[in-house]
């Protein structure tokens, strides 16, 4: 190969800067900001309307499906796997008991860089624009 | 091939498949996670869950004798206003209108006669979504954004929207209003329990579909302090809607055009 000495180089530093954020990261001694969900505190802890874990990956699938069974079936109350009946709605049923957006919802959405817009039409609790 | 690499391939090729194997059971388990708690939705369960009365019409009776009574009232509009987030742009090229008000001679353009009855020349008619049996606005819907239910509720889906205006321009009662503009910052007292829009996106009024799931009435109904409106199924001949028609003479807004509007006006 050829001025090998100097591809070396350049590859040293082209890999040394693409990689830069990780090291900056490592030296700073401080990872990006990892989610910190605020849950419920124990008092206003309600059953949740499916386990944590499927809420976690799936609530997006089920919010959908909430939202055609309201707006386009009509059907408005959903029977959880422990026959409890919830209403299907996102700023009543869902924010009634994670009601602050910010801790709950922007943590993880934030983290994956993810803006879903259920918020430029369903009014987040407790928002600024909320004048009662 | 000596032992050596031989020995290399076969490891990392059963490496692979171990790998693979792993990675489609964790599919596997995601498929039933979500199956089993869709089921609640899709499965049996379902009947037993109110959702649209295909038995019933939908329709309102509207007596201007009575609405006219208090000169000036917009209660009704109010309400609905208010319940459902509707922005005030102050602007009538931006307005947003689920319900208002035209005079006589306008919301009944094919009522030729050159002299109305005093109590009706030029006072002013609440209007708002006919709710149509064959309405035009649905047809023209790309997204299917806009659809007649089963009860005969012409409803929107707002999620489907893209805001193409087709309804807008099918719509002959002028009855569907856009967005030409974020609404948010226009919505004096914000209602929490009710989506607002958003830019691009075409409202109307639903007839409170989501008052009529509950068992009230519509905002407007209820807010009528003459109660000059009445709401009620068409299909049930002992309904008072149908009382009311069948013993009052009644007119609709333009008729002629085959749209079948469902809201009936007692003059």
């Amino acid at each position: 190969m050829y001025d090998s000495g100097k591809i070396i180089l350049g590859l040293i530093i082209f890999v040394g800067l693409f990689t830069s954020p990780i090291w900056y990261d490592l030296a700073s001694g401080k990872a990006a900001d990892k989610p910190n969900l605020v849950f419920p505190t124990k008092e206003d802890q309600k059953e949740c309307v499916n386990t944590a874990e499927y809420m976690r990956e799936f609530h997006m699938d089920l919010l959908n499906v909430w939202r055609d069974e309201v707006v386009r079936k009509g059907v408005r109350t959903y029977t959880s796997n422990t026959g409890k009946h919830f209403e299907m709605s996102l700023t009543k049923t869902c924010t009634g008991c994670h009601s602050n957006k910010a801790e709950f919802c922007d943590q993880c959405h934030n983290y994956l860089g993810v803006t879903p817009y259920c918020w430029n039409c369903h009014v987040e609790p407790h928002s600024a624009e909320i004048k009662r | 091939m000596n032992e050596n690499r031989r020995k290399f391939l076969k490891l990392t090729g059963l490496a692979a498949l171990g790998a693979a194997t792993g990675k489609f059971a964790d599919v596997f388990a995601k498929e039933k996670l979500t199956k089993i708690s869709s089921l609640n939705i899709t499965g049996k369960k379902r009947t037993t869950l109110v959702g649209i009365d295909s038995k019933k019409r939908w329709a309102m009776v509207i007596d201007l004798k009575k609405c006219l009574v208090e000169e000036g009232c917009t209660k009704c509009i109010d309400a609905c206003h208010k319940i459902h987030n509707v922005p005030d742009f102050e602007n009538p090229k931006d307005e947003i209108k689920w319900i208002w008000k035209e005079p006589y001679e306008q919301a009944f353009l094919d009522q030729e006669n050159y002299y109305q009855k005093d109590n009706l020349k030029d006072k002013p008619v609440p209007i708002f979504c006919n709710h149509c049996d064959n309405p035009p606005c649905v047809r023209v819907c790309p997204t299917e954004a806009t659809w007649k239910r089963e009860d005969g509720i012409v409803m929107m889906d707002w999620h489907r929207c893209i805001g193409c205006r087709y309804c807008m321009a099918a719509c002959p009662y002028g009855s569907r209003s856009f967005n030409w503009r974020d609404p948010r910052p226009f919505i004096k007292d914000i209602d929490p329990d009710f989506p607002t829009r958003t830019k691009g996106v075409v409202e109307k009024c639903t007839f409170c579909d989501e008052r009529i799931a509950k068992g009230q009435l519509p905002a407007c109904v209820e807010a009528c302090s003459e109660k000059a409106m009445v709401f009620g199924d068409l299909n049930d001949p002992k309904s008072n809607v149908r009382e009311l028609l069948k013993e009052n003479f009644s007119i609709r807004r333009k008729p002629e055009l085959g749209t079948n509007p469902e809201i009936y006006y007692l003059v």
